[in-house]
């Protein structure tokens, strides 16, 4: 039995905004795999909830008119891996979300959930930083479209604007980032299964025709600082340049320019950093291969 | 004021009706309401996968589930898997013959998520296999007898009867 | 011997696989009262006052009792049969709750309420005020003259140290030309992990308390919550369900003392007790991280001339176990590896953490770390293959201890290590992986160990046992030995089957709940000793009873006794075989024989005045990435001696999962707490890391089967014994890897970095160094 004061659960996406604007204190919940952890230890132990787990019509991916790739807030992890859309042109994203907690918190965990709730481990993130993905946002205004690295603010924090009634409507990603385009996400944990990343790296490139050039790389990380991030040093280091060995080293060198990763009880700092080099490095041989070309 | 709701949905396989407080979790509800005690709880922060149920063929932890959220759905417990003749499904006569079971508290949601796991047909690597089974944990066994039994049951459910007696 | 030895199913296995098999909370009677325990938030000091009034104020708090309101009744928890002297006596040093709070997560108040939620909010709403003190965490500073004083009854904090010699060490390690390997080891506090938490509920009867409990130790037990409430041991009855693992975290009095107390401070209203995850780990037991240092001094082959052994073991907070884990531990160094100049020393130290008790292995785990760690590499000092190097040292054939009179009557070490030599393709696998180069390496490492089966002679080692003969010719058993998970059940059907002339295991039904009013009394299960010790209570009472109904047999067959057995459930007519009547026909007419009735039973207790050591090694094969400092174990193989297979199935799957704990204990798991305020940070099954599916090789469990002599079937431990050699297999096989001795456990990638950094493998010229 959950230490609840009300539960209000939306029956559609207008209905949820109207909840929120009635009860701006009450907490979201989608999935609930975070926020009934949390009011089970304590943390939002008392609170309201305004349950939109469900509002099927933010559930599901489909390709828009623009042919970006519409992911609805709702989709749970499993079912973005299973895809055929995802699979096709942003696998990583459906493997890296495969690589959440264990399969029953996938059959339910939504990437809604994982991006609101602001964490810089969430598997989600750092691939979707890496593609630029864009967040939908929808309030008593209509929708209002941000850049992934503009929704997080700070550990913990998104932009949501509650006076707005707002709540999360679907993460997209264009056209123009996927297209030619592959990548790879290593999860750096201290098991293989049912854990949090001590750092995820996420890579992804697109080659030259010829297969020997990047074109663009992009990197983001989790766990690299307090909210997840993009690595612009290292992406301007290896753009236009020629696909070799020494030149994905210096790239991975490179990201210690930008990352600022903290010592806590779970890994020093200078552990992260290490190994934070060697998975860029590893990510971006593995997209580099997964994009037909050859280190 | 306490808050109660109305809830309909299915277990193993009858319809059934129930006012819960919307504080309860699926595993309050199953456990208290329906007395189907074979989901146990281990963590309650979804964490062990003790306390595991079918929701509409998925693996779910019935102990990050709110009660409510079972309106209309379809849930499978442990109990549900015996046949009406009192035989048991080959996934849980599996478990019985491979020793897979020891104090047998993982032991209902281990068998839930292979049964999802069964039901998609499919033929799993190794690897695969041992990726779908991660959300549960269990110290008596070191999962090497759960595994086979799975295994072993995948690979006869394919019709592979001689390769599953090969499986070590 | 035919159902003796046979891998049959479990008696369990298909309630289990059903879901039908309760356990305590799937018995809890309807309207119990929840109780939350408040917890100390911080790590030493005092409860100057708790603030009740918000808590009672709360709509179904039914009562708040806190640290001032307790008896003022110190008790012992460890799950240690009662001794007579009381020089032997487990310390009593606990309260129900505590005004001295010595750990962070210490008990300081209840809160009894109407249902869950409101025991929460009730625990939230306590305001404890605290005269804080400083803590101490570490046992070397705890040991330190100006350290915090934990216990006033035990100044300077070591609540026991004992020593042991041998020889002469100092006048041995004057010899000229010895080498001296020397290291500190380090095991870390770990917790068994049991998937169901410990839970218990208790409520007055005709003036008793009842408390049913996910426990191991019933009789024991009830024993403690009398000390603990001052009340007659008899007026306590105790029940045990099934449980849902217990690996010695429940060989100990957790809530049940408290419980039961609660239970009479609302008038006997059935009051329970759910320990939550985070509180398992933190307030009920852990394992005693153990700090070695080991001093060998080796003769140029190798053999050993001296050893010193100082073993600092980190109690926690309160006493329970106690001193028996280190000073197993202690006992072991030479036995393993006998040397004639021995001094050891082992110290007991109380410290600002969670409480040490009995936990799988007790004690070995840790030492088998340390000194096949030591021995690896003594191995190494003279250049000697390891393998090699534990055949020509390790305890001989014949071998007896003085104090326990085990002896090796075989050479089971070397019949062990043989096996696991030939299964894994040692000698051709140590030599593949000598002197690479490269990022990612492989490796192969072993280690041994020993194992006390039962408690002899240290403590009381008795076993009672009831049997009937129930009408339809099967028989109904009564153990005072739990079924915890490990099988017992299966295997005592087995035994008695096997000595009743049953045709089948299934011909015998096993009691599986204890209740203290009704089942004889024993000792539970704890140590590796349930089969062994049941053996004899088994066979002794099996014969009683046979001999019962070989006498009304004899009645109605005309037959001398003596020339009848039961055989395949029938009496038969031993000179030529002839089936006289069938055991159900024999107990039919004997129960309604109107002119001699009688209901046939037997019931016997057995004081077993023996031990028996259990023997094995393990072999690991790994693969490190150094870059990513990371172990990929690719092999694991356990070889066991433990007697003769009363259930070879069932063997191995116990098997598997010691090795399975091993396997976290040597790369992953661990409590940690913050060494500014004693919080403990990782206490849930997220940040503590048991293994996954995806963290296992295959698992490999082989047996030699050398049969134990004293045993009535020729069995010995295995129910520890997994647990023991797996890490520092793991350890060793690192080490042949990289090159790298890393002497604590486990070994995260957080420690594998810190050592490649020293050994100089963290860089990034691999390919310069691959040319």
């Amino acid at each position: 039995m959950y230490d609840m004061k009300a539960l209000y659960e939306a029956t559609s996406v207008e209905n949820a905004i109207e909840l929120r604007l009635e009860h701006p204190e009450a907490q979201i919940i989608a999935g609930g795999t975070d926020v009934l952890v949390q009011m089970r230890e304590g943390k939002r132990a008392g609170k309201e909830l305004i349950s939109i787990q469900g509002l099927d019509e933010i559930r599901g991916v489909s390709m828009d008119e623009n042919e970006a790739i519409r992911i609805g807030s709702l989709t749970t992890f499993s079912h973005i891996t299973r895809d055929p859309i995802i699979q096709k042109y942003i696998n990583v994203l459906g493997e890296a979300v495969d690589m959440v907690g264990g399969p029953q918190i996938r059959n339910v965990g939504t990437i809604g959930g994982n991006t609101c709730n602001g964490v810089t481990s969430a598997d989600s993130a750092s691939t979707l930083h890496a593609w630029e993905a864009i967040i939908e946002l929808t309030g008593k205004n209509g929708k209002r479209y941000l850049p992934i690295k503009d929704f997080y603010i700070k550990a913990g924090t998104v932009d949501i604007n509650v006076a707005d009634g707002e709540i999360q409507t679907a993460v997209i990603i264009p056209k123009e980032s996927y297209d030619r385009t592959a990548g790879f996400y290593i999860k750096y944990a201290m098991r293989n299964a049912m854990d949090i990343a001590t750092t995820g790296c996420s890579v992804n490139c697109r080659l030259s025709p010829d297969k020997k050039t990047f074109e663009r790389v992009r990197i983001a990380y989790g766990v690299a600082g307090p909210v997840p991030m993009r690595v612009p040093s290292a992406e301007a280091a290896i753009n236009g340049k020629e696909v070799t060995l020494e030149n994905i080293e210096m790239f991975s060198k490179t990201v210690l320019e930008d990352i600022h990763p903290r010592d806590s009880w779970r890994a020093s700092k200078a552990f992260r950093q290490h190994i934070a080099v060697e998975m860029a490095k590893r990510c971006l041989i593995e997209s580099v291969k997964r994009c037909g070309g050859d280190v | 004021m306490a808050q109660y709701k109305l809830v309909t949905c299915t277990i193993n396989g009858k319809k059934r009706e129930q006012i819960v407080d919307v504080r309860a979790s699926l595993t309050d509800m199953i456990r208290n309401n329906f007395h189907l005690t074979s989901v146990k709880k281990g963590c309650e922060v979804g964490e062990c996968g003790a306390c595991t149920v079918l929701i509409d063929g998925e693996a779910i932890n019935s102990c990050l589930y709110l009660a409510v959220w079972a309106e209309g759905k379809n849930i499978i417990t442990l109990e549900g898997l015996m046949n009406p003749d009192g035989t048991l499904s080959d996934i849980q006569q599996a478990f019985i013959d491979e020793t897979a079971i020891q104090c047998g508290f993982c032991t209902p949601g281990f068998i839930l998520t292979a049964t999802e796991i069964l039901n998609a047909g499919v033929e799993y690597t190794d690897d695969e296999l041992r990726k779908l089974l991660s959300g549960h944990l269990c110290r008596c066994t070191g999962y090497q007898n759960i595994f086979r039994a799975v295994k072993k049951t995948m690979l006869r459910r394919l019709g592979k009867d001689a390769e599953a007696e090969l499986v070590k | 011997m035919s159902i003796v030895g046979k891998s049959e199913v479990r008696v369990d296995a298909f309630d289990k696989a059903t879901g039908r098999t309760k356990y305590y909370e799937d018995r809890m009677p309807a309207g119990a009262l929840y109780a939350r325990i408040k917890h100390s938030e911080i790590a030493h000091g005092y409860v100057k006052s708790i603030d009740t009034s918000a808590a009672e104020a709360i709509e179904g708090v039914v009562k708040v009792l806190t640290c001032f309101d307790v008896p003022d009744i110190a008790f012992p928890t460890a799950g240690h049969p009662w001794s007579m002297d009381p020089g032997h006596q487990d310390v009593a040093d606990r309260h129900l709750l505590n005004r001295h709070v010595r750990y962070y997560g210490d008990e300081v108040a209840v809160v009894i309420a109407e249902n869950e939620v409101a025991a929460m909010q009730g625990v939230r709403a306590l305001k404890v005020e605290y005269d804080v003190l400083p803590f101490v965490l570490d046992v070397q500073k705890a040991m330190e003259p100006d350290a915090p004083q934990i216990h006033e009854e035990c100044p300077g904090n070591v609540l026991k140290h004992t020593s042991m010699a041998k020889g002469n060490y100092d006048e041995a390690i004057q010899e000229p030309g010895l080498i001296k390997v020397e290291g500190w080891y380090e095991t870390p506090m770990v917790q068994h992990c049991h998937i169901e938490n410990h839970g218990c509920y208790a409520y007055g009867e005709n003036g008793r308390i009842t408390v049913v409990s996910s426990t191991q130790i019933p009789h024991i037990i009830r024993r403690i919550v009398g000390q603990a409430l001052g009340r007659p041991w008899a007026d306590i009855q105790i029940i045990k369900p099934y449980i849902g693992g217990g690996f010695g975290n429940k060989q100990d009095a957790l809530y049940e003392p408290l419980c039961a107390w609660c239970s009479t401070q609302v008038n006997g209203r059935c009051v329970r007790i759910d320990c939550s995850r985070e509180e398992t780990f933190v307030s009920n037991r852990v394992r005693h991280a153990i700090r070695f240092h080991i001093i060998t001094w080796l003769h140029q082959d190798g053999s050993i001339a001296a050893r010193k052994i100082e073993c600092f073991s980190n109690q926690g907070a309160y006493a329970s176990h106690g001193h028996s884990i280190v000073a197993k531990a202690m006992g072991s160094f030479p036995q393993i590896y006998p040397c004639d100049n021995v001094q050891a020393d082992a110290y007991t130290v109380y410290t600002n953490r969670p409480v040490a008790g009995a936990m799988r292995g007790y004690g070995m785990p840790q030492a088998s770390f340390a000194d096949d760690a030591n021995i690896e590499d003594c191995a190494k000092a003279v250049g000697m293959n390891p393998l090699e190097y534990r055949n020509k040292f390790i305890m001989p054939k014949g071998f007896e201890d003085g104090f326990s009179h085990n002896v090796n009557y075989y050479d089971s070490f070397r019949d062990c290590m043989e096996k696991g030599r030939v299964a894994i393709d040692y000698d051709r696998k140590i030599k593949e992986y000598q002197n690479q180069t490269g990022p990612v390496r492989r490796g192969i490492g072993m280690a041994a160990f020993w194992y006390n089966t039962a408690v002899y002679p240290i403590s009381l080692e008795t076993s009672s046992n009831r049997m009937q003969l129930n009408l339809d010719g099967t028989v109904t058993m009564q153990c005072g030995e739990t079924e915890i998970g490990q099988g017992a059940d299966t295997a005592y059907s087995q035994m008695a089957a096997e000595v009743l002339g049953l045709s089948s295991y299934r011909d015998v039904h096993v009691v599986s709940c204890q209740d203290t009013d009704i089942t004889p009394t024993g000792l539970g299960a704890y140590a590796s000793r349930q089969t062994y010790v049941a053996g004899f209570s088994i066979r002794q009472t099996g014969e009683l009873l046979k001999k019962k109904i070989l006498a009304y047999a004899s009645k109605l067959t005309r037959q001398m006794a003596e020339n009848m057995d039961i055989r395949n459930s029938s009496i038969v007519r031993i000179m030529d075989g002839k089936v006289l009547m069938s055991l159900k026909e024999l107990a039919m007419t004997a129960q309604y024989n109107a002119a001699d009735s009688e209901h046939i039973t037997a019931e016997s207790t057995y004081t077993i005045r023996n031990n028996a050591y259990s023997f094995g090694c393990s072999f690991a094969e790994v693969e490190v990435d150094i870059p990513m400092c990371k172990v990929k174990l690719l092999r694991l193989i356990n070889v066991h001696d433990c007697g003769k297979l009363i259930n070879p199935a069932l063997a191995e799957a116990q098997v598997h999962g010691g090795m399975s704990m091993a396997i976290g204990y040597g790369l992953s798991e661990q409590l940690l707490f913050d060494e500014k305020t004693g919080r403990p940070l990782n206490n849930n099954l997220l940040d503590y890391k048991i293994s996954t599916t995806m963290d296992h090789p295959d698992l490999e469990a082989l047996f030699v089967e050398n049969p134990e002599p004293t045993s009535p079937f020729g069995t010995k431990a295995l129910g520890e014994p997994p647990a023991c050699s797996g890490a520092p297999a793991i350890r060793n096989a690192i080490l042949q890897a990289t090159g790298v001795s890393i002497d604590k456990t486990p070994i995260t990638p957080h420690v594998l970095y810190a050592e490649f950094s020293k050994a100089g493998l963290i860089h990034d010229d691999w390919e310069k160094e691959g040319k």
